[in-house]
């Protein structure tokens, strides 16, 4: 299922991905603390380079990861290959992706 | 022998690739008896029509290997006691390999996985020049003596659930034996091995879930061996792309 | 049940992998559309933090919290594994993994509570 660059492509997001979750869990810790408003998110992410650049990262590996976790996870499971699985992967990675761009920009343009 | 004999109830699979079912057999139990000697007890006492494979019955050429109570196991060196839950025992084919009939499995295409891998050897000298000198305390040497000790017996491949998803999947033991390859000083030819094992089916799809190393008979490891492929398979690729 | 060739503690930290990453996975198209609100209805992505001050939504968020760090532990002990020398001791990882995740996990727990 896993040819050379979809697995170099999973190893390299999983390790760009590993201090920014990190990071990511640590500031939840930090901001669940209180309880959580929307005001309080914005007024630390908005017009934000570093938190764009930070989430937007994360955006792009997360993508990348997941849509060829998925795609690993449906060919074992349903056997699913060649055309179809493809068409699948690609489909999954740019849902992400493009759910992701928005969330990142919802909280980080001015 | 003794005259009153506890019996136990040892169910088989019969049947073929198309269809079969658990067989319920009342086999004597013996004071010191192996797997190998059920089967055989029941194919020679009970049920003649039982298929079944079996060769040096010590523990050295894995003909015997079966599913013992879900687990893949030499049945020759398998004593009924270690295994034997309350009075009942299961005996089944090995997984993932088609069905003949009964216990004995299709092994074909566990060996062309095998060729598949590249455990071939690759030769770097002809009979005109001396013999390369082997360390055998090199680290190449010893990982390479880690998996060289296989003897084919199909167990790994039938623990692994990868080889289960993935039909493509070379297995365990062809890409232990691969890496064996890439790890001989004798060997001329490390790209062809990893160009074998890093493809489609290769060592790229193993998700170490260590069956395959739990359930060796010989204690080899095989997942350590996939983790080598795959380092090896890593450095290429960013070699490569220099 | 679990079938008895698999009943071993390496085959447990792969199974965890990949429901971890499988719920994960599911998890984050609601999680980037929740954050998209931010844009576009801001007063409902309030209502909807409000919403998730309940208990039960916090034991859900902490086992999202969970999820994430089981995966990323379990997933840093493959990294190990095939990049780095062989390590023999690789279920007292596995099993180190489940625990800082529990332990990271339940700290979030207690922040949110």
């Amino acid at each position: 299922m896993l040819d050379i660059r979809l697995y170099m492509l999973q190893r390299i997001t999983a390790m760009i991905m590993a201090p920014l979750t990190l990071g990511h869990i640590a500031v939840m810790i930090y901001a669940i603390q209180g309880g959580l408003s929307s005001a309080e998110i914005l007024g630390r992410t908005q017009g934000s380079v570093m938190w764009f650049l930070f989430y937007g990262t994360f955006v792009v590996a997360v993508s990348v990861h997941a849509a060829i976790g998925l795609r690993v996870i449906v060919a074992e499971t349903f056997k699913m290959a060649g055309f179809a699985l493809s068409v699948l992967t690609w489909s999954l990675c740019l849902i992400f992706l493009f759910m992701g761009a928005r969330a990142v920009m919802a909280v980080t343009m001015l | 022998m003794s005259s009153e004999q506890e019996k136990m109830d040892v169910s088989v699979w019969r049947g073929d690739a198309q269809s079969g079912k658990f067989e319920h057999f009342e086999v004597p139990a013996q004071e010191s008896q192996t797997i190998l000697d059920v089967v055989s007890w029941i194919q020679q006492n009970q049920d003649p029509t039982l298929s079944y494979r079996y060769a040096c019955r010590v523990g050295m050429c894995g003909s015997c290997a079966m599913m013992v109570n879900g687990v893949p196991r030499w049945t020759c060196r398998t004593h009924v006691n270690k295994v034997l839950d309350g009075n009942k025992l299961e005996v089944g084919p090995l997984r993932n390999l088609p069905v003949i009939k009964d216990l004995a499995t299709d092994m074909d295409v566990f060996f062309d996985k095998w060729v598949a891998a590249e455990g071939l050897h690759h030769p770097t000298k002809s009979r005109e020049e001396p013999i390369e000198q082997i360390t055998s305390d090199s680290a190449e040497r010893m990982e390479a003596n880690a998996g060289i000790e296989c003897i084919n017996c199909s167990i790994c491949y039938a623990a692994c659930d990868t080889v289960t998803g993935n039909p493509d999947y070379l297995g365990p033991a062809a890409l232990q034996r691969a890496w064996t390859v890439y790890n001989d000083a004798k060997d001329a030819d490390k790209q062809v091995v990893l160009d074998a094992v890093s493809g489609v089916g290769g060592c790229l799809n193993c998700h170490s879930q260590g069956s395959c190393s739990l359930h060796c008979p010989n204690d080899l490891n095989p997942m350590n061996a996939i983790a080598g492929l795959k380092r090896a398979s890593a450095a290429s690729f960013f070699r490569r792309r220099r | 049940m679990i079938r008895p060739h698999r009943a071993h503690s390496l085959w447990f930290a792969y199974i965890l992998h990949r429901l971890s990453g499988l719920g994960l996975a599911v998890f984050l198209p609601a999680h980037f559309y929740v954050l998209s609100l931010a844009l576009t209805q801001p007063e409902r992505l309030d209502s909807l933090l409000q919403w998730s001050d309940q208990p039960v939504v916090k034991f859900a968020e902490f086992g999202l919290v969970f999820l994430l760090a089981v995966h990323i532990f379990g997933g840093l002990r493959l990294l190990a594994m095939e990049f780095l020398p062989w390590s023999a001791n690789q279920k007292t990882i596995a099993a180190s993994a489940v625990a800082g995740a529990f332990l990271i996990s339940t700290t979030f727990f207690l922040q949110a509570i």
